[in-house]
């Protein structure tokens, strides 16, 4: 498959503006002027592109609605703010593919009828931050971004928006708080951001890899583009392998590879030749599977079917070594320290959840513990403000579902029965 | 008080949002710099260039875990304990950092040179172990690499 998130990534000057015109850059924001925003639309809508943030909303659906919402001015957000454990995939694109993300963010401001963009930015990236801010101030000089695109009276402006180190904010509505300088706390719905959002206007919150597929969708046309990967989710996915494999790394893949292929065919198998104990597929905050059941094609429909979800691509792969119980722990401990605060559900349950973890993990749990979990994160699923908390009962239940025996282990034998000392 | 050069600055940040109150976050930051760290000066004068209450800047600024509340070391470490870094070993480099150079989670050194914060993941997993310190990425760490890496810090 030709590259296109990660094309010229072997180019060490990627990030300057005339290497990516060397490479055809930039001309596709000409291309989609001479549609209608609506036929621009309409073309996303054709090539099936969903949102690559972990939720998989339709891109176009979104774009809809904002831009039919009758406010102005509009603003487009990308994104960035790549928080989820295990997730590496945006930060090529904004560190060496700055200028694929800015084209796709013009075209898209044009397509919603948005005239200003931020780029929320996870604090954890300054050199990102200053990779995006010198190409910004490049396409500014070459007329790409500005009062009058192409000399055709579009305008975009882009800034970028540092965070300062939340996770949370990479929640949308939480994001639009951070960006309006408040705490980020995710917001209620409805109303949704598309008609109320950033500054109280209409917003369309979309992720860096998502803007990066927009030229490449104007460039060949939504019909060549919706026959890579999955039919019913198309496109190049990049998928970020970390953990016990030969190979760490971002791979730029069809949509729907199977995650066994990922692991042992690109990413050259089991680290050291061991055994294969679990995968996290798509971030620490998707369900767990074991070793047997890693055959399910990496997409956001097929995700679901076998148990678990994209999420952002994240895969980390676990070796026979690993102690699962210390693993569901850490990603505990983690939900506690970026739970917001805001509901009681997430707030009191992550701790509670950690806690309880940390004692099977230091050989002082109790019998009745594990049910313990299962009654705390029962009662937090579904009745939390927004997916974090969620996500926290739900990683405890799937490591119980998969892993009860040596949760169970750890309890009977008064330790980590993982540690060899 | 911020000097002339720094409100110039801010108010330069400001004009990039339609709020005043959206410039806050990148206030706060350049706060943090012209301070060291967000104590009771820094958040008044963040509050007397945008208008915004000292108690909504202390608020917020307390929400973010990359402002800072108590002087820092010169140099921030910045380690990685989450799954891909912690299933690789950061662990024991944290172990590491205390014996061999007394740097303790959100301790400072003696002699000033050196702070620990202890990362959620920083984005560099696939490269596990992994570090910031400052701005700078290391990764793939070992002991060995960190006394090496840690040298270059004065
Ligand atoms: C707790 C939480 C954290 C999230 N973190 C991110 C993130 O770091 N990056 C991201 O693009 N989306 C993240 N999302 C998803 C966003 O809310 C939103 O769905 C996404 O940015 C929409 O863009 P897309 O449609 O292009 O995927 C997160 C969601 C939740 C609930
Ligand atoms: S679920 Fe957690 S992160 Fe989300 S609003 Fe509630 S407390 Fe905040
Ligand atoms: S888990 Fe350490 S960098 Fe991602």
């Amino acid at each position: 498959m030709e590259k296109v998130l990660l094309k010229n990534m072997e180019n060490p000057n990627s990030a300057d503006i005339n290497e990516y015109k060397k490479i055809g850059g930039y001309k596709n924001i000409p291309k989609a002027f001479e549609f209608q925003p609506k036929e621009i639309i309409e073309e996303v809508k054709l090539s099936g592109l969903r949102g690559r943030g972990g939720a998989g909303f339709p891109v176009a659906m979104k774009w809809t609605f904002a831009s039919a919402y009758p406010n102005f001015p509009k603003y487009l957000l990308c994104n960035a703010d790549e928080g989820e454990p295990g997730t590496f995939k945006d930060r090529p694109i904004l560190e060496k593919n700055p200028h694929l993300l800015i084209e796709g963010m013009v075209i898209s401001g044009y397509a919603i009828g948005a005239e200003y963009g931020y780029i929320y930015l996870r604090g954890e990236y300054p050199h990102a931050k200053d990779v995006l801010n010198k190409a910004i101030a490049q396409a500014y000089d070459n007329g790409l971004l500005g009062d009058n695109i192409f000399n055709k009276g579009v305008r975009f402006h882009l800034t970028v928006h540092q965070g300062a180190g939340a996770y949370i904010c990479g929640e949308e509505t939480a994001l639009i708080e951070s960006l309006e300088g408040d705490k980020g706390q995710p917001r209620i719905k409805p109303p949704f951001p598309v008609n109320v959002g950033a500054f109280s206007k209409p917003t369309v919150v979309n992720n860096v890899e998502t803007l990066s597929n927009v030229p490449y969708i104007i460039e060949v046309g939504s019909e060549a583009y919706s026959k890579i990967g999955s039919q019913e989710c198309p496109g190049p996915k990049l998928y970020c392998v970390s953990g016990h494999v030969e190979k760490p790394g971002v791979y730029e893949l069809p949509m729907g590879t199977v995650l066994r292929d990922i692991i042992y065919m690109h990413c050259g198998g089991i680290k050291g030749g061991k055994r294969l104990k679990a995968v996290i597929p798509g971030g620490a905050t998707t369900p767990i599977l074991p070793a047997e059941k890693i055959d399910c094609p990496m997409d956001f429909v097929n995700m679901p079917k076998h148990g678990s979800m994209l999420g952002s691509g994240a895969i980390i792969v676990m070796d026979e070594s690993v102690c699962l119980v210390k693993v569901c722990y850490r990603i505990l401990k983690f939900l506690e320290h970026e739970s917001c605060g805001k509901c009681t559900p997430c707030r009191e349950g992550t701790g509670w959840l950690r806690s309880i973890l940390g004692r099977i993990e230091n050989g002082e749990g109790a019998e009745g513990d594990i049910d313990l979990l299962l009654s705390v994160s029962g009662n937090m699923a579904g009745k939390t403000f927004c997916p974090l908390g969620d996500g926290a009962a739900s990683v405890t239940q799937n490591f119980i579902k998969h892993f009860r025996n040596e949760f169970e282990e750890h309890i009977k034998r008064a330790k980590c029965v993982m540690r060899n000392e | 008080m911020f000097n002339e050069t720094v409100l110039k600055e801010i108010k330069q940040i400001s004009g990039k949002y339609p709020t005043t109150r959206a410039a806050l976050l990148p206030a706060l930051y350049v706060a943090q710099r012209e301070f060291g760290h967000l104590g009771a000066d820094a958040y008044e004068a963040v509050s007397d260039v945008l208008g915004v209450p000292k108690a909504i800047a202390r608020g917020v600024g307390t929400f973010y875990a990359m402002y800072k509340h108590k002087p820092m070391g010169r140099h921030i470490v910045q380690l990685c304990t989450n799954v891909s870094c912690m299933i690789l070993g950061a662990e024991k480099l944290s172990d590491f950092l205390k014996n061999k150079y007394g740097l303790e989670p959100g301790g400072i050194t003696p002699d000033g040179r050196f702070s620990l914060v202890i990362m959620e993941c920083i984005g560099a997993c696939g490269t596990a172990p992994a570090m910031l310190v400052n701005d700078d990425f290391y990764e793939n760490l070992t002991e060995k690499y960190i006394e090496e890496i840690l040298e270059k810090y004065k």
